[in-house]
């Protein structure tokens, strides 16, 4: 009988068409259509803080290099996850990432809470040869990127486009955010108060890629790699144990 | 094109002027930009498009008679860009392997890092090399299962070198730093958009062509293509959504977020396996298998049963690649249901394949080109059964983020994906070009066994070093403290790194083989075929007269 009604379906070409349509939308819409409606999938974080400018032209340096091939930005729920690079990642973390770079391969280590646990001064080293501190690594070089300035005059635009996808920037960000991204790697100068004002007093002003008087890639990568796991500290008061993987050893 | 007539020579003019004139516009708005890069680039490729017909134009009317033969110049062109593009994304393949056995291979220079390469290397092998195989077999497979010639003159001539220029504005894209980072779909938005005009007319010109067959039925190889396409266009329009900067920026913001993000792109990602990776070139095997074997396929309920458990149980599957990350809980467990239950239609295939061969298997020994086929079918099983597998979440919590993933995709893309494609291209190839067989079977039989060679080794070397990768990661003292730090387990990948970029440069040797061979083919002497009288179009009413037979 099935196979009858199949004879049937396969006389006609626009039906075929339709029931392929059908069968293959039911699957994508129950996964994903929900995730928008379920108030549990993101969790709420208070503190959630947005990328600056410079932060933001870091992360598009780090896209544009084809960074995440390599490195994950996503803890798995694993005890050995956890205990090798800290609190595992929750969704709100990676709220304002357009796109989201969880990555898919470890080839290099997991950056989700890179922020904070090497100084400028190893990141520019690091990116510059990366054996010069780590001699095993098989990591490209990107000494290049220092000598690279960064493009600033259009950086409001991309915040402007940030923001009607839906992450909340103000005016007054969009207006400075050339001055913010200069003030945020040129700590002496007047343009670098109105970075922590904008962006909170969290926000790391620094000249990351040791040179204070200009703006760089380097700065800018070092500035996003910094700030990698410390948009929020919500992960950290997650009281939850993470799940435990069979120990290889037993 | 000199089956082209004027009026069509001239629209495809006009076609190509006004692509020229978008190329200057995004080449005027985008001078501080790559995008400016790009609209040079898009000149260009129009100019040179246009010089051909032009240089055509003044050719003789063409013959009423071609009404009555398939329409195959097309397929003749996507041959071409197929082989090209496989060499070009092997190529790339085998050098990011070496990278990353010995890193100072890209030079110092930006534009050939690991991370700019290896979405080229992607992007090549699936749409470079893999799309053209689909488009040019689709060409050819609809148009002899429906004994209708193609519905249109211009459109396939469109689709080829629109896809294209698709091909080449995405891997041009990522050398000089233009990506959208969303795995197997790192174009950006203009090239995406350029595509969704390309895949509307491949559709249309598809199911017109399909309208007009002179068989009652549609063929399964067909349900395949038709389910390839539509699906494709669905998957492409939703995870690339996104917002450009401006009109003069080649960066775009993509519009989904975070865990929805995640998931959008990774419901893209596992069905570019579905339906690009595997619909399609199912059709292939559901067409060439039976041709190739002169026997029929085993069985009409099983063909059945695998198209539509395919449809519908693949769509579900995304999820497994976020098992233990912020993705909830409930849609993990779905992912990993029904990776699970995709196991019995793709076996449903894999098995109809292999018991179509019941009866031919002396031919199996005899004929490469079979053999490529059958081998194909073997990997397709084996690599499905892994997915599945690798789905299953303890087994991923070991698996993912290792090297043991990219084993399990190479050994569906060499051992399935280019397997078939090359065992259909060895039969296409002297069916188009009327040639008796293939230039050398020796040398066809020397590609098998390079591609063989070096899929094996290529897998073994990945899944040893990605097994290994998990099991440091995760292996602890006595003491309860972690025993390897990330650097040990990458020491420990060095040899298999080697190992995997050996694997590969046999894989791209013959495919070398596999270029030179054809080219010998066509360059031979055509033999005067008769054409066998199921062979050719039933021509439609009120189209041209058929030649007196």
């Amino acid at each position: 009988m099935p196979e009858l009604l199949h004879r049937k379906l396969e006389r006609t070409a626009i039906g075929f068409m339709l029931a392929i349509i059908v069968a293959a939308s039911v699957g994508g819409i129950v996964e994903i259509a929900p995730l928008f409606t379920i108030d549990e999938t993101v969790e709420n974080a208070d503190d959630m803080r947005l990328y600056t400018p410079l932060e933001l032209a870091g992360r598009n340096i780090y896209i544009r290099e084809g960074c995440y091939a390599c490195h994950s930005q996503m803890i798995r729920t694993l005890r050995d996850d956890v205990e090798r690079y800290g609190p595992f990642s929750l969704a709100v973390e990676s709220k304002h990432d357009h796109p989201m770079l969880w990555g898919s391969k470890r080839t290099g280590p997991d950056l989700a809470r890179m922020g904070g646990k090497y100084s400028d001064f190893w990141h520019v080293a690091h990116l510059t040869n990366p054996r010069d501190v780590v001699p095993e690594s098989n990591m490209p070089a990107y000494a290049w990127l220092a000598r690279t300035p960064l493009r600033l005059d259009d950086l409001g635009s991309h915040l402007r486009t940030q923001r009607s996808v839906g992450v909340p920037y103000t005016d007054e960000m969009i207006e400075n955010a050339a001055r913010d991204a200069f003030g945020q790697a040129v700590p002496d100068s007047e343009q670098a108060s109105g970075v922590t004002e904008r962006y909170g007093e969290e926000t790391q002003v620094s000249a990351f890629d040791g040179v204070t008087t200009r703006v760089t890639e380097m700065d800018a990568l070092v500035a996003y790699l910094q700030v990698l796991g410390r948009l929020t500290k919500a992960a950290y008061g997650n009281t939850a144990a993470p799940e435990q993987p069979p120990n290889p050893n037993d | 094109m000199g089956q082209l007539t004027t009026r069509e020579r001239e629209l495809a003019a006009a076609i190509l002027v006004a692509l020229a004139v978008v190329g200057i516009a995004m080449a005027a708005v985008g001078r501080a930009d790559p995008l400016g890069v790009h609209g040079a680039l898009v000149l260009l490729y129009s100019m040179v498009l246009l010089f051909v017909i032009m240089s055509t134009s003044f050719g003789p009317a063409p013959d009423p008679s071609r009404f009555s033969r398939y329409y195959d110049d097309p397929i003749k062109v996507g041959v071409a860009f197929t082989l090209f593009w496989a060499i070009f994304g092997m190529f790339f393949g085998v050098w990011a392997a070496a990278q990353l056995a010995w890193p100072s291979l890209n030079f110092d220079t930006a534009w050939a890092s690991f991370g700019r390469i290896r979405p080229a290397h992607t992007t090549g092998v699936i749409f470079g090399f893999g799309g053209n195989a689909l488009i040019s077999t689709s060409f050819h497979v609809v148009q002899r299962t429906s004994r209708a010639r193609l519905a249109d003159q211009l459109s396939p001539w469109f689709v080829l070198f629109g896809y294209n220029l698709f091909c080449i504005l995405a891997v041009t894209g990522y050398f000089i730093g233009v990506t959208q980072s969303k795995e197997y779909a790192e174009a950006e938005w203009y090239a995406d958009l350029w595509l969704v005009i390309v895949w509307v007319t491949y559709f249309v010109l598809f199911i017109r062509t399909l309208a007009r067959r002179r068989e009652p039925h549609i063929y399964v190889a067909n349900w395949y293509y038709l389910a390839f396409i539509l699906v494709v266009a669905i998957l492409h329009i939703i995870n690339n959504l996104t917002i450009p900067v401006s009109l003069g920026h080649a960066k775009s913001y993509t519009i989904w977020a975070g865990v929805q993000d995640s998931m959008v792109q990774w419901w893209y990602g596992h069905n570019a396996v579905a339906f690009f990776l595997t619909a399609g070139f199912l059709a292939m095997l559901y067409y060439y298998l039976p041709k190739r074997a002169e026997r029929p396929i085993f069985s009409y309920r099983l063909s059945i049963l695998s198209f539509w458990g395919i449809t519908f149980f693949y769509m579900w599957a995304g999820s497994h690649h976020l098992h233990y990350t912020a993705l909830p809980h409930w849609v993990q467990n779905l992912g990993m249901t029904f990776s699970v239950m995709l196991l019995v239609p793709s076996w449903a295939s894999a098995g109809n394949a292999l018991l179509t061969l019941n009866g031919a298997w002396h031919k199996v020994r005899d004929d490469a080109t079979l053999r490529f086929i059958m081998m194909a079918a073997f990997f397709y099983g084996l690599s499905t059964f892994e997915g599945s597998f690798l789905a299953v979440r303890p087994v991923n919590s070991l698996s993912h983020y290792t090297d043991w993933t990219v084993g399990h995709v190479h050994a569906g893309a060499l051992g399935w994906v280019a397997l078939i494609t090359y065992g259909s291209l060895y039969t296409l190839v002297p069916a188009i070009w009327k040639r008796e067989r293939m230039y050398s079977a020796a040398l066809v039989e020397v590609h098998f066994w390079l591609a063989v060679a070096g899929t094996v080794i290529y897998v073994f070397a990945m899944w040893n070093s990605g097994i290994i990768q998990g099991l440091m990661w995760r292996t602890y003292t006595e003491e309860g403290t972690l025993t390897y730090s990330f650097v040990d387990s990458l020491l420990a990948m060095y040899p298999y790194y080697i190992a995997r970029a050996f694997g590969g440069l046999l894989f791209l040797i013959g495919a070398v083989v596999a270029t030179y061979n054809i080219w010998m083919t066509v360059r031979g002497i055509p033999v005067l075929i008769v054409e066998r009288h199921d062979d050719i179009p039933l021509v439609p009413d009120g189209a041209a007269t058929r030649p007196a037979e």
